[in-house]
């Protein structure tokens, strides 16, 4: 347990030497959430009630997305990982007494965990001083705030233990560049990153909630704005428990099979 | 001319010799671009219209902007990858051969798999011309041309200008993004719809507007100024700051010795 706690210490404090890059990527989020924003706010001002969400939870789910975007962005895959399996690395990681899965799901959780701390305070710092209808609000309660926390851990436990299959594939293909791609454009619109799953049709919801993905980054902001409350913040919370221990069964056996098979090429 | 299309032919088939993995990153690219139009899609089912902007007219605006990103993005890549270029010293063999630099970097790197985009922009044109309600006068379809001509060189130009900024920074900046991807994203919808500050600036800073709101509005006849049936080729010019930095930006070059 040890090594792997210091493990993941290394590759965190690593990560948090990219001042530069945060500040970059601070101004950007904040630029392209503002944006967002407007475009929704258009959508309110010139149509009737038919909206899932009022326009200040709205901003709230934006901001909360932008500041949080390090957790739960689809795109980011670790090269080295990918490096490793293709070009045969993978076997100098095998001879060491360390877990190969477990230490994948850290490396690539340190990565967006520094990111996200980095970046996360000065976007909803900044987004709480905006004017009314387009600010972040506080939490709904004590009890959303609490589980929010709850929530989100186990959103992007979720987020890393999804990303790791894509990793696994890359033993059977030899160019994963495809199925990278494929599985990006899925993430991105069911997790609800491109609009937020509320503004799905009622049918194509009704699939979302037998699908990981809404168990992702959709639930824990949900439950911050109030959109999910009572019994059924205990409900989402024990899927994303289920989810996330069925998807890193899934993981974990695939990965067993494929190190079975593995072979690789000397040079 | 002929030196390019060489180039071209070659990439092409090289980049055809991985079958799969090309027509995979294709149906991607394409995935990529119709998820965000199912998002429009979604919002449209909930509201009926934006701005006195319909669905129709909205995907008319979307397939035009996506048009023109994807065909920048397919033809001008080079720069969209400069960094990597510069990082791995391929800029000063560039450097050392007798062509123009710009042409060079234009010419070895053509990534035919983004043109999946272009792709589903070319599905939403094909549905929304017959059914936007535009009466379709030749000045119309001519303003269409334009205009996708227009984004094409705007593209361009901003993807030139996050090139040069990589001699000075040696790595892509972040915040170019809001202007290159940003502009694809947000500019599905005419950009009067964000407010009168971000018109102004994407009209006299960066002109996206030039292409997409001013000539759009004239295309769908919310306005018939003919001025602005022509303003795509004024926001060409934008390529002449565009390349003065590019030359400035050349000029301070040091190589990063790898």
């Amino acid at each position: 347990m040890k090594k792997y706690l210091s493990l993941f210490r290394i590759r965190f404090i690593h990560g948090l030497q990219y001042r530069a890059a945060a500040w970059a990527g601070v101004s950007t989020q904040f630029a392209w959430g503002s944006m967002t924003i407007l475009m929704f706010w258009a959508f309110y001002q010139n149509s009737g009630n038919r909206f899932p969400m009022t326009f200040h939870q709205l901003s709230t789910y934006i901001w909360l997305q932008q500041a949080f975007l390090s957790l739960f962005m689809s795109w980011y895959f670790d090269n080295d990982i990918f490096e490793s399996i293709i070009r045969g690395h993978v076997a100098y990681e095998l001879c060491r007494p360390v877990d190969i899965y477990t230490m994948w799901f850290l490396k690539n959780m340190s990565v967006r965990l520094s990111r996200a701390v980095l970046r996360c305070m000065p976007i909803l710092i900044a987004a709480v001083f905006l004017p009314k209808p387009f600010s972040v609000s506080p939490p709904a309660d004590l009890t959303g705030a609490l589980m929010f926390f709850v929530s989100i851990s186990l959103g992007f436990l979720l987020m890393v233990a999804f990303s790791m299959l894509i990793y696994i594939t890359a033993f059977t293909t030899i160019s994963p560049l495809g199925i990278r791609i494929l599985a990006v454009s899925t993430l991105e619109f069911f997790t609800g990153a491109i609009i937020p799953l509320p503004f799905f049709p009622e049918g194509l919801q009704k699939i979302m909630a037998i699908l990981p993905f809404a168990y992702m980054q959709s639930t824990p902001f949900l439950i911050y704005i109030g959109s999910i409350m009572g019994p059924d913040i205990l409900i989402g919370v024990l899927l994303q428990m289920i989810w996330l221990l069925m998807l890193i069964l899934t993981g974990r056996t695939l990965m067993k099979k494929a190190l079975k098979k593995v072979v690789i090429q000397g040079g | 001319m002929r030196l390019y299309l060489k180039y071209a032919s070659i990439i092409f088939r090289s980049q055809m010799q991985y079958k799969a993995s090309f027509i995979m990153s294709l149906i991607g690219q394409f995935l990529t671009a119709f998820t965000v139009y199912l998002g429009v899609y979604f919002m449209f089912t909930r509201f009926p219209s934006v701005n006195d902007f319909t669905y129709t007219e909205v995907l008319l605006c979307f397939s035009l902007m996506l048009a023109s990103f994807s065909l920048a993005e397919c033809f001008v890549r080079g720069f969209d990858t400069f960094p990597s270029i510069i990082s791995n010293g391929e800029f000063d063999r560039i450097m050392v051969r007798p062509r123009n630099e710009i042409f060079q970097v234009l010419a070895t790197r053509i990534e035919f798999s983004r043109l999946g985009r272009f792709l589903q922009a070319g599905f939403m044109l094909a549905y929304a011309i017959p059914k936007s309600g535009v009466a379709w006068t030749p000045d119309r379809i001519l303003t269409l041309i334009i205009m996708i001509i227009g984004g094409f060189f705007v593209f361009s130009g901003l993807f030139i200008i996050y090139a040069s900024i990589c001699f000075f920074t040696l790595e892509g900046l972040e915040f170019m993004n809001i202007f290159t991807d940003g502009a694809r994203e947000f500019g599905k919808y005419p950009f009067s719809i964000y407010g009168d500050g971000v018109l102004k600036f994407l009209t006299y800073v960066i002109p996206l507007a030039l292409f997409q709101y001013y000539p759009f509005l004239y295309l769908t006849g919310k306005s018939d100024r003919i001025l602005y049936m022509f303003l795509p080729l004024i926001a060409i010019l934008f390529l002449v700051p565009c390349l003065l930095f590019w030359r400035f930006g050349l000029r301070h070059y040091k190589s990063t010795g790898s």
